[in-house]
């Protein structure tokens, strides 16, 4: 689908590639995560209560309705990361490591 | 009322070395036992407020924390994009570009005088100490004054299919297009009331967004009986007016004394039904909606250092008793701008440099009472302006007895009206905090921040108790959700 999120100006900057659940997409430096995955898509997590998909609400960290996840397991709050070459962003938590 | 909070008991307690005090060159127990370093001054917040008052302590040859949860300063009104992005003041601030470059130019000429921590969460009050997390690191900044600027949110009355990916607050949607150039959607409709319903319609017109529709609402007479209250601030009022008139002469639909139905779509919008003030169904389409009624201020740290609250009628919210100055209940601690109560940048401004005089006074390093007197002065009409907003763009507190049962309060955990009200009845819980312990609503991640004002007039409403005999959600520590800590030092 496409973004939900238009850009409106402000799009002579470098790109940035990532992963968005391991499908490569484009951004541009200066894009927290939730513009660089909201202008590629029109979600950007499930809600763990199965009331379907969601997209952030707040944008100034107050709501807590915008996490995604690294590969690595850790959780980012998209609308205050600021995106960066090569993130792989899971948008359903990774399952816990298991223990060695 | 407060105290003068010269000499804190709280200064030689135990516990106030709390883990990850320790710094290059300090012991971590130095500071409470041996007195080397007495606690410091700490302000909680980058915005107007949190900067006009850390400016004035470091006037005074202070040099205070500033802790700021974003990674720049300058607040959400005065928010900064990132510095790869080329758009000038002009164009992001608009009337108020003056403003915000004044503020973020003396911003630049202090830091290098404060002890300045941007990225970093204050996210709790205790032991006469702010618990701060930046990244993985944790640490406890003992104070003998705090000025919390806290800021607000907006002030949100749920409407069935507002969790749909496309909905935003109005705040936010205004930050996407500040500090990202971008829009919430391709055709999005604006609903609430406020002046920020039409400021932020009115920027995403101007940034060639087709706005769909704007919606408040307030009846358009309420707002008139308003006009002599708001009239204390005639040109934010005359402002205000250009951009009603800019949006009509646009050709965007405008629509006062709406009654809001349901956000319509599956995965993403389609539209937004609503009622007209003759009551008729209505139905504009689009592909997101802003959403907001005004602002809320952001109250939970006050709670957390024990600052009394009183019922607040004008903005029918619970806030922090202050005195005029800025003080709270509790010696030492200040409260600024929205976040004490919410009367705009301007005020905030003001207001954070009072209160920095008054944490000065309580020091023992008066400021001249002339300066007191002036800024006392200064923020009277902005007193008289925000009862002016209040009256005339109230809080529909009067929708939430009629969201059907099944809208989402509690977005956080999905919790519906239907449960909400259940408590409130079938359960009998007596207040808030008891109907959240039943049915979850304000316990989810937010704390409360997004659902706690619609959930109280839920509450109020099923109960048949005016709002007030609501009582009020209690903060609890972390206000907001902490990374994974690694285990401090010894």
């Amino acid at each position: 689908m496409a973004g939900q999120f238009q850009r409106v100006d402000e799009r002579n900057r470098s790109t940035v590639r990532l992963e968005i659940d391991r499908v490569p997409v484009t951004a541009l430096a200066g894009d927290t995560l939730m513009v660089a995955i909201l202008t590629n898509t029109g979600q950007l997590r499930a809600s763990e209560f199965g009331d379907g998909a969601r997209a952030g609400f707040c944008l100034m960290g107050a709501c807590q309705d915008c996490w995604v996840w690294n590969e690595e397991g850790e959780r980012l709050r998209a609308c205050s990361t600021t995106v960066a070459e090569g993130m792989r962003i899971l948008t359903r938590e990774a399952p816990w490591p298991s223990p060695a | 009322m407060a105290e003068p909070g010269m000499s804190q008991p709280g200064m030689s307690q135990p516990g106030m070395s709390q883990p990850g005090m320790s710094q290059p060159g300090m012991s971590q127990t130095g500071m409470s036992q041996t007195g080397m370093s007495q606690p410091g001054i700490v302000v909680i917040g980058a915005g107007p407020a949190g900067i006009r008052a850390a400016a004035r302590l470091a006037e005074a040859g202070l040099c205070p924390v500033l802790i700021e949860e974003g990674e720049r300063d300058g607040g959400q009104i005065y928010r900064r994009q990132p510095p790869n992005f080329s758009r000038p003041p002009e164009a992001l601030y608009g009337a108020e570009a003056a403003k915000a470059t004044a503020l973020h130019r003396d911003f630049e000429a202090l830091r290098e005088r404060i002890d300045y921590r941007p990225g970093t969460l204050a996210w709790a009050i205790r032991d006469q100490a702010v618990l701060t997390v930046r990244g993985a690191r944790t640490e406890s900044l003992p104070f003998r004054a705090l000025i919390i600027a806290a800021g607000a949110t907006d002030r949100i009355m749920p409407v069935p299919g507002w969790t749909l990916p496309g909905v935003y607050s109005l705040g936010g949607a205004q930050i996407a297009l500040k500090a990202q150039a971008c829009a919430i959607g391709a055709r999005p409709v604006f609903m609430g009331t406020g002046p920020l319903l039409y400021l932020v319609a009115w920027q995403y017109a101007k940034a060639g967004v087709a706005v769909q529709a704007v919606l408040d609402t307030t009846p358009f007479a309420t707002r008139l009986a308003a006009l002599r209250d708001l009239a204390a601030r005639p040109s934010v009022l005359l402002r205000g007016m250009r951009y009603v008139l800019a949006l009509r002469r646009r050709g965007i639909r405008l629509a006062t004394g709406i009654t809001p139905v349901a956000v319509e779509g599956e995965g993403g919008i389609v539209a937004l039904r609503w009622r007209d003030k003759a009551g008729a169904e209505q139905r504009s389409e689009c592909d997101a909606v802003g959403l907001g009624y005004g602002l809320r201020s952001e109250t939970q740290l006050a709670d957390l250092a024990k600052c009394r609250f009183a019922y607040d009628p004008v903005a029918r919210q619970w806030l922090p008793e202050l005195d005029e100055d800025g003080r709270s209940s509790v010696a030492g601690v200040y409260l600024a701008g929205d976040g004490a109560m919410v009367r705009g940048a301007d005020a905030a401004e003001l207001a954070g440099r009072l209160a920095a005089c008054a944490a000065l006074a309580d020091l023992g390093q008066p400021p001249p009472a002339t300066e007191i007197a002036d800024l006392r002065r200064a923020l009277r009409p902005m007193n008289r302006f925000r009862r002016g907003l209040e009256a005339g763009f109230p809080w529909p507190a009067q929708l939430a007895a009629g969201l059907p049962d099944e809208t989402i309060v509690c977005r956080c955990e999905a919790i519906t009206a239907g449960e909400l009200r259940r408590a409130a009845t079938d359960l009998d819980a007596p207040e808030v905090n008891r109907a959240k312990a039943f049915s979850r609503v304000g316990m989810g991640r937010c704390q409360g921040r997004m659902c706690g004002l619609a959930g109280a007039e839920i509450f109020a409403a099923a109960r048949g108790v005016p709002i007030e005999e609501a009582g009020r959600l209690r903060g609890a520590a972390p206000v907001k959700p902490l990374p994974m800590i690694e285990e401090p030092g010894p």
